[in-house]
């Protein structure tokens, strides 16, 4: 009988332990677009579902983010303001800054 | 018994109409026309007067090479203050404001209220910044405006039209007029005599003067059909805060410079940003202009005088 119970005690233990292992996520997957001299960069940017991307605003002029399908579209970003977003879906989402619309670039989001 | 003239004295009286000039004054601003001209010209329904254009004032704006767009803005209405002939009003281009905060739109209308004339405004892409894409631009400026906030009046017997060519903007696209407002446009022009003097105020340049950074109006071409039948087009646009300028028959296309900061000439630089000048060239490139309209059938006359001047 005790040596069920201990087998029990460290089945137990054992799945506790694989339970927390489990559990505990990983760090969310970021990333980051620099915007500087009226460019995005990376212009195209690969992703995994879950990511959050953050555009960093390096230039000295405002920008914004837009997307194309309007999926997202973030506040004017002046001079060290960021933006972020976190991409669910797989997919293609090209998108521009509306201040400056030549100015054009996407983010790829598909599962590794 | 009554004289005739004999043919010999007609001819000399022609002859003398032919090289004689008619100098007028409008607004301060001398101009001429010859005799024969005058007096074949119907009776013209334009009384002269003069207005101004100010253009992208950016209030906000405080980087290289301008600390304080709110100072330069200020010193331009001064000018405007001084100036000895009183302008009708002024046509402000649009880029009012740097990111469309109230405090700007405050700020600007606050400095404008200086010069104590009536201001026309469009909008820049910088005034579309707010939550509702537009919508602060439209509470303070879109009263007796259509659509995006388009409009148009009449003046000394010359049609004014305010155009929008910065909202819903598409990515890899410049300028847009969109359909609506074509339509409109069709409607306003309709009917208007061809001799009525046209002037056309908006943002984004209406020609393409440089594609690679936005800078022109996709959808420009219908709108300057219409206005090809007219004897007198006037375009004037900022948005690149430099002056050029492009005739097309009987329109005259005029762009302005900035109050804020100039911006690099096309393709001068690797980005359409401020223009890093030295504070002592600063005045130099930003600036105000002022036009003159005389008779109906000439060409408006133009000063663009710096702020430096």
């Amino acid at each position: 009988m005790q040596q069920m119970l201990h087998r029990r005690a460290a089945l137990c233990a054992f799945t506790a332990v694989a339970a927390i292992a489990l559990g505990a996520a990983a760090p969310a997957p970021t990333a980051l677009v620099k915007i500087g001299n009226f460019t995005f960069a990376p212009q195209v940017l690969t992703v995994s579902p879950g990511t959050t991307v953050t555009w960093d605003n390096e230039d000295d002029t405002p920008h914004t983010v837009v997307a194309n399908d309007k999926s997202f579209r973030s506040k004017a970003m002046d001079t060290d303001e960021r933006y972020s977003m976190t991409f669910t879906k797989p997919g293609t989402y090209d998108y521009f800054c509306s201040l400056h619309p030549h100015m054009t670039a996407k983010i790829v989001v598909k599962a590794p | 018994m009554t004289e005739h003239p004999s043919r010999r004295r007609i001819l000399e009286c022609m002859g003398w109409a032919g090289t004689g000039l008619v100098w007028s004054v409008g607004g301060g601003v001398l101009s001429s026309v010859s005799l024969d001209r005058a007096m074949a010209a119907p009776k013209s329904a334009v009384t002269p007067f003069t207005f101004l254009q100010v253009s992208d004032s950016h209030i906000g704006f405080a980087k290289d090479p301008n600390p304080d767009a709110r100072a330069t803005f200020r010193e331009a209405v001064a000018k405007i203050k001084a100036m000895p002939a009183k302008p009708a009003f002024i046509l402000h281009t649009g880029d009012i404001t740097q990111l469309s905060k109230d405090q700007e739109f405050d700020d600007a209308d606050q400095i404008l209220k200086e010069a104590g004339l009536p201001v026309f405004h469009v909008p820049g892409e910088h005034d579309m910044l707010d939550e509702g894409t537009g919508a602060a631009y439209l509470a303070r400026y879109g009263k007796g405006t259509l659509g995006d906030g388009w409009y148009s009046f009449d003046h000394g017997g010359v049609h004014f039209v305010g155009l929008v060519n910065v909202r819903e903007l598409q990515g890899g696209g410049m300028g847009h007029l969109g359909q609506a407002q074509i339509d409109w446009l069709t409607k306003d022009l309709a009917g208007r005599s061809s001799s009525t003097p046209i002037v056309v105020f908006t943002h984004i340049p209406m020609w393409t003067v440089y594609a690679d950074w936005g800078w022109g109006t996709d959808d420009s071409a219908q709108a300057l059909g219409l206005l090809r039948r007219f004897g007198s087009v006037t375009v004037l646009n900022g948005h690149i805060h430099q002056v050029l300028q492009k005739v097309e028959g009987h329109i005259a296309f005029h762009t302005a410079r900035s109050t804020a900061f100039p911006q690099p000439a096309p393709g001068q630089a690797s980005s359409p940003g401020p223009l890093k000048v030295p504070a002592g060239e600063l005045r130099n490139v930003l600036g105000v202009r002022t036009l003159t309209v005389t008779l109906g059938s000439q060409p408006l006359t133009l000063v663009d005088a710096a702020l430096a001047v």
